[in-house]
């Protein structure tokens, strides 16, 4: 039997994949800017680490635990942003979350492989759970922490204005 | 015995029952956060609000006195339902977690009186509990300058006597406990912890919440100065619970909600409060829901709840024997034998993912933390998957629920 059958046209073969085989996971030594999201009432727990030269998100990871939409979303996002420029990457943000909340047609977002997560717009109850590595991206983007042992603070910021964050904490996003 | 309950007819009694989700008839499974409401409630409501409608206590029309003696009434049947003595009265709340909170509350309070809770003292309160038997604990000690003891549960879960003695001192001062866990489905040995507790002074608090459908504990036979329950998890209404407790115990308790109803006269300075139960009933209550209320109580009596218990044990125990079986599924509690609760957790799946798929099935689950994070984090298993189990709830939805778990697992895997 397969998902389809159940009635569910959530779980397609390409979210199933990388929930079972998470590409960019683990932790990145280089990290520039990190942030952890969660969703306390579900457990869902998830680190994003990001590496940004000059405008450019050249590297990310993420760990954490959760469920299948939690992962492949995180997944697919590490894909999706890596190599782009920060404000990219906020944009294609801005466009998937645009579509789960059902302000943007799939079609017309150009979402690419994350158009597979575009059915999560159905089920209100786990949208939160789509958006939650998003949401961890935007707020390790807005993190301006420096790595312990780094010699030079990085180059490119999303919010230069922000006080830094002293090393070792993060930043924390629970999405609305 | 040889009884049997009449699942399928007794089904049509519940609207709700009768649709489909997803194409598939609803199985609902999800008995623990919120039953369905029985035509013999929604008539009750439906009669007060279309007949006897206005509001209580000091009317001298007739509707007035009709709806005061309509809600008496409903106060009657309760009390009779949770077994309460001569020297018990019933406070009816909007809720289990009212309830909790009126005590809590009400045991910390300086503003009217020297409370029950002072600094220095010890309030106990189990590892088992549902977040509104544990919050309003934490905030009555950070009230009152009392220390949140916590009688944690065993690696399986389980809580005893034995664990509870040696926290138990003459600071002691509360002793609160579950009559079964939400998140696992345990049933402490809450007769045994509660004397125990009352022996070396406590207050006893006893949340009923899960018990009420279908093993209320009987109040007259308990070490118990307070159990709290909500009416909505006993095919009552939304909004509705009861806070029932020993006269002397409640006296106790500072007021939470002030206002109307709940004084014997008032000057601009100065108030005196009503007696027990009006004391700690400020403003206009929720008669229609105490009215349904009382008409659940009848509905489970007219069934028979000892019948009930044994129905809804047999399904807990067939669903965890099945489960149990799948390749990778822990139920926890698994040798329980006594609740309507099962919980499991299954390697490499997420139950938010599968109860997604359950609903495509149209099974109605609940999974997370079942607002018992601390329970959940202390046995090392994170959010479940919860079924849970009422009066019209049959064999046969036990076996879709077993399947269901098995096709989720083999999609998700």
């Amino acid at each position: 039997m397969n998902a389809v059958d159940a009635g569910n046209d959530l779980y397609r073969e390409l979210v199933l994949e990388h929930k079972r085989a998470p590409r960019n996971f683990g932790a990145l030594d280089a990290a520039t800017h990190r942030a952890q999201g969660r969703n306390p009432q579900c457990g869902d727990d998830v680190r994003i680490e990001l590496r940004v030269e000059g405008e450019r998100l050249t590297d990310i990871r993420f760990a954490g635990q959760g469920c299948a939409i939690c992962i492949a979303s995180a997944s697919m996002m590490t894909e999706a942003v890596k190599g782009r420029t920060v404000a990219e990457a906020a944009q294609l943000q801005q466009r998937f979350r645009s579509v789960l909340t059902g302000q943007l047609d799939p079609e017309s977002a150009a979402l690419a492989k994350l158009e597979s997560l575009a059915d999560v717009r159905r089920y209100p109850a786990r949208i939160k759970c789509a958006l939650l590595g998003w949401h961890a991206l935007m707020h390790a983007l807005a993190d301006v922490e420096a790595p312990a042992d780094a010699p030079e603070r990085p180059q490119g910021r999303a919010s230069p204005d922000r006080p830094s964050a002293r090393v070792g904490q993060s930043g924390k996003a629970t999405p609305a | 015995m040889g009884d049997r309950l009449p699942t399928l007819a007794l089904a049509r009694a519940f609207p709700a029952l009768a649709q489909t989700v997803n194409g598939r008839p609803l199985a609902y499974l999800d008995n623990a956060a919120s039953t369905q409401v029985p035509l013999p409630v929604l008539d009750a409501m439906c009669d007060f609000d279309t007949r006897d409608r206005a509001n209580i206590h000091r009317g001298v029309h007739t509707l007035s006195q009709r709806a005061t003696q309509a809600y008496e009434q409903a106060r009657e049947t309760l009390a009779r339902y949770v077994g309460a003595g001569p020297d018990h009265e019933l406070v009816l709340t909007s809720g289990a977690t009212e309830a909790l909170n009126l005590v809590a509350h009400g045991l910390s309070d300086r503003a009217l009186a020297e409370p029950w809770l002072r600094p220095g003292d010890e309030i106990i309160v189990s590892g088992l509990e549902h977040h509104a038997n544990l919050v309003p604990w934490q905030v009555a000690a950070l009230r009152s300058g009392a220390t949140l003891r916590v009688l944690r549960p065993d690696a399986a879960g389980g809580l005893d006597t034995e664990a509870l003695a040696p926290l138990l001192g003459p600071k002691t001062r509360v002793f609160a406990l579950t009559a079964c866990a939400n998140a696992t489905g345990h049933r402490p040995p809450y007769e045994a912890l509660l004397a125990l507790a009352a022996r070396a002074g406590a207050l006893t608090v006893l949340d009923a919440a899960q018990a009420a459908a279908h093993a209320m504990p009987r109040m007259a036979t308990l070490a118990c100065d307070f159990m709290a329950f909500s009416g909505h998890k006993m095919h009552g209404p939304m909004g509705t619970g009861v806070l029932v407790g020993r006269r002397g115990a409640l006296e106790r308790l500072a007021p939470l909600r002030l206002g109307g109803d709940m004084v014997e006269s008032v000057s601009w300075d100065e108030t005196r409060f009503a007696p027990l139960p009006a004391r700690l009933e400020g403003g206009t209550p929720n008669v229609a829901g105490a009215v349904g209320l009382a008409a659940a109580a009848d509905f489970i009596e007219g069934l028979g709840r000892d019948l009930i218990d044994a129905h809804v044990a047999s399904l807990r125990g067939a669903a965890a024997a099945g489960l149990a079986a799948l390749p990778g599924v822990h139920v926890l509690a698994p040798s329980e034998t006594r609740t309507a609760i099962v919980s499991f957790v299954a390697d490499g799946v997420h139950p938010h993912d599968i109860g997604t798929l359950l609903d495509g099935l149209g099974i109605a689950v609940r999974t997370g933390h079942h607002c018992a994070q601390p329970l959940l984090d202390h046995l090392g298993v994170g959010p479940t998957t919860r079924a849970s189990f009422a009066l019209y709830n049959t064999p046969d939805e036990v076996e879709r629920l077993i399947d269901g778990v098995a096709h989720a697992l083999k999609a998700l895997r």
